[in-house]
């Protein structure tokens, strides 16, 4: 039997092709002969224990009374208590508001401008240029984001800065536009397309890539005009495309990006500025309440968890590819 | 279980019939008036975004060039009409900012390092269909991608471990990428196998095959995602605010944010101590924040595309 295996596996050739299946051992046996294979896997199985199922472990302190010198074990349980809390909290609502705001913001504006710029881009015949143009938009989004705030607040300084001069031109007053609420959420979102829609473009670009031409081909002989054709051609063959990437959105609809929100935040804007995130890192980390803040942060990744299954078992549900 | 990027097919189908075309199918397609009119009006436009990507940047490089009085009452150059290096001066002569910047290359270094080998350790042997237990890892991990404890599990952890104003703080949390222990698994088990067998027929190590046959084979997609890692800890703000209290340790971002936001309001009370420095400081440091990113810029751009999309084949 082995024999025959063996033979046949010396008599196909098959460059490329995927390993092809081998006699299974079994057991112990297996891990015999795989033995190295798996001591060399222990550092990264003790990196997962460690930073990625401990803290799961230590999640726990959500429904206890976590006091740091008794440690998890030793805190007392006290159930629903810090959600309820949460949940009846009038943080709350303003937090989910604040993110739900941004996260729409981010989906139906920045979102379809991404695609937008890559439909366009698909449309440059001339090569060099589309490049060019691809090579200098994708640069901000290796910035960081405290490249980018900061940026944002030498073009915004108060009557200096360019962007704020011609702003406080049209208006004829001087506005300090990184204080001002009404002026958070458009820098935002400002900011996320400046950084993210050229990066954003790639992976449309690769689906462009794949549709069939034949079908542009027949659709000019059939008298199609351009808008026609994108319509009816280009944007159905990347129609997969575009609904993995709004499953993908979706399920990070709560996570609006720490590290931008909390640099962009001030004592001034609070009101509009703070979201789950920051909220958690205030609440936590500068004021100590980690129970609290913990049963929040676990709030927010479950609803996470919810809205990606829901989006993809939605997306099946309407005979879509979906990405599980 | 297949990562998100699956659903894009790398090789294009298209292209052999599109060679195959008449060209003057491709001629009567485009050259109408209107086509044309579009045609123009669509290069203009990209040229703008790709104008605007950068144009903050380059203000910012002239203002860095700037005297103090031109920033002030100049709103908009993109040349400086005194040009002088006072600001590159003045932060060069400052102990934070250099014990910062040198901070940030080590720690961005040995990060990059940990990152890497780890990532390529742990992706090997993951590539073997038949590890005893790889099922059971690969839905860890893909677990791990989709769910996280959160930022204060994590932050005890961390602090359990008695990494708080360590160094380690900023690089073993985030030591191994799950997506990207993904795409290189992926890779290395589309590698041919015969190589690896035939090595191990003339008695080498599973160590060795490593370093000797599957991490040349890999090279271009290890730099990248090298890169990638670099970048990443480069730009980081989070593992430091978090992590690290003593601020004879900070790290670049940290710096850079206290010396830009010293003038506007602030919720957070850093840099409260030290008066508010002057814009031509500002324009410099992020200036030097920003270099090393542009400088691996090419390197990153010359593979990202194709590192990214390499994992797709499987899932």
């Amino acid at each position: 039997m082995t024999a025959v295996v063996d033979v046949e596996q010396a008599g196909t050739p098959a460059p490329a092709a995927p390993p092809a299946p081998r006699r299974p051992h079994r057991g112990w046996a297996r891990v015999v002969r795989y033995r190295w294979l798996l001591v060399m896997m222990l550092p990264g199985i003790l990196y997962f224990l460690l930073f990625r199922i401990w803290p799961m472990w230590g999640a726990q302190i959500a429904f206890k009374n976590y006091v740091p010198f008794l440690g998890i074990q030793g805190s007392e349980w006290v159930g629903w208590h810090h959600f309820q809390e949460f949940f009846s909290n009038p943080d709350f609502p303003r937090l989910l508001g604040n993110t739900l705001i941004l996260a729409a913001l981010s989906l139906f504006v920045a979102f379809p401008l991404t695609i937008v710029l890559a439909l366009l881009l698909n449309e440059v015949r001339l090569s060099v240029l589309k490049r060019t143009v691809q090579t200098l938009v994708y640069i901000p989004h290796f910035l960081s984001w405290t490249v980018v705030v900061s940026l944002t607040a030498l073009l915004f300084a108060i009557g200096t800065g360019p962007l704020s001069s011609f702003l406080d031109g049209l208006t004829g007053t001087e506005t300090n536009y990184l204080a001002d609420p009404d002026w958070f959420r458009p820098l935002i979102l400002l900011q996320t397309i400046w950084k993210s829609t050229g990066w954003g473009t790639i992976i449309f670009l690769a689906a462009l890539a794949s549709v069939d031409q034949e079908q542009y081909e027949a659709a000019v002989i059939d008298g199609a005009g351009r808008w026609q054709r994108t319509w009816h051609i280009t944007l159905p063959a990347i129609r997969p495309t575009i609904i993995v990437m709004l499953i993908l959105q979706t399920g990070e609809i709560l996570n609006t990006g720490f590290e931008q929100i909390y640099l962009m935040s001030n004592a001034l804007n609070r009101t509009v500025a703070d979201v789950f995130d920051t909220y958690v890192y205030f609440t936590g980390i500068q004021q100590g309440a980690y129970s609290y803040s913990t049963a929040v942060g676990l709030s927010k990744a479950i609803v996470g968890l919810v809205l990606i299954f829901g989006t993809n078992w939605l997306a099946k549900r309407f005979n879509q590819q979906g990405i599980f | 279980m297949a990562a998100p990027l699956t659903t894009v097919p790398t090789v294009p189908p298209g292209r052999a019939s599109r060679r195959a075309s008449r060209p003057s199918t491709q001629h009567q397609r485009f050259n109408t008036r209107a086509g044309r009119a579009f045609d123009v009006v669509n290069v203009v436009l990209l040229v703008a975004v790709g104008l605007l990507a950068l144009l903050p940047f380059l203000y910012v490089l002239a203002g860095s060039f700037a005297t103090e009085l031109e920033i002030t009452t100049r709103p908009f150059f993109l040349w400086p009409r005194d040009f002088t290096t006072d600001s590159y001066a003045s932060i060069l002569s400052s102990d934070a900012f250099v014990r910062a910047f040198v901070t940030t290359v080590v720690v961005t270094l040995v990060g990059t390092l940990v990152q890497l080998a780890l990532t390529a350790l742990m992706a090997y042997p993951l590539s073997k269909v038949d590890l005893p237990g790889r099922r059971t890892i690969m839905t860890v991990v893909v677990f791990t991608m989709v769910f996280s404890a959160g930022m204060i599990p994590t932050f005890l952890v961390v602090k359990q471990l008695g990494l708080l104003d360590s160094y380690w703080a900023l690089i073993l949390p985030m030591a191994i990428n799950p997506f990207s222990l993904i795409i290189i698994k992926n890779f290395f088990q589309q590698l041919p196998q015969e190589l690896e067998e035939s090595a191990k027929i003339d008695g080498a190590h599973e160590l060795q095959i490593l370093r000797h046959v599957v991490i040349p084979l890999s090279k271009p997609v290890l730099a990248t995602f090298a890169l990638f890692y670099a970048v990443g800890i480069w730009n980081d703000y989070m593992s430091p605010l978090l992590y690290l209290n003593d601020q004879d340790m900070w790290t670049l971002q940290m710096f850079l944010r206290q010396v830009t936001a010293s003038a506007s309001l602030s919720a957070q009370d850093m840099g409260a101590e030290l008066p508010p420095p002057a814009q031509g400081i500002k324009f410099a440091v992020v200036i030097v924040a920003t270099i090393p990113v542009l400088l691996a810029y090419p390197f990153l751009q010359k593979h990202f595309a194709k590192g990214m999309l390499i994992g797709s084949v499987k899932g």
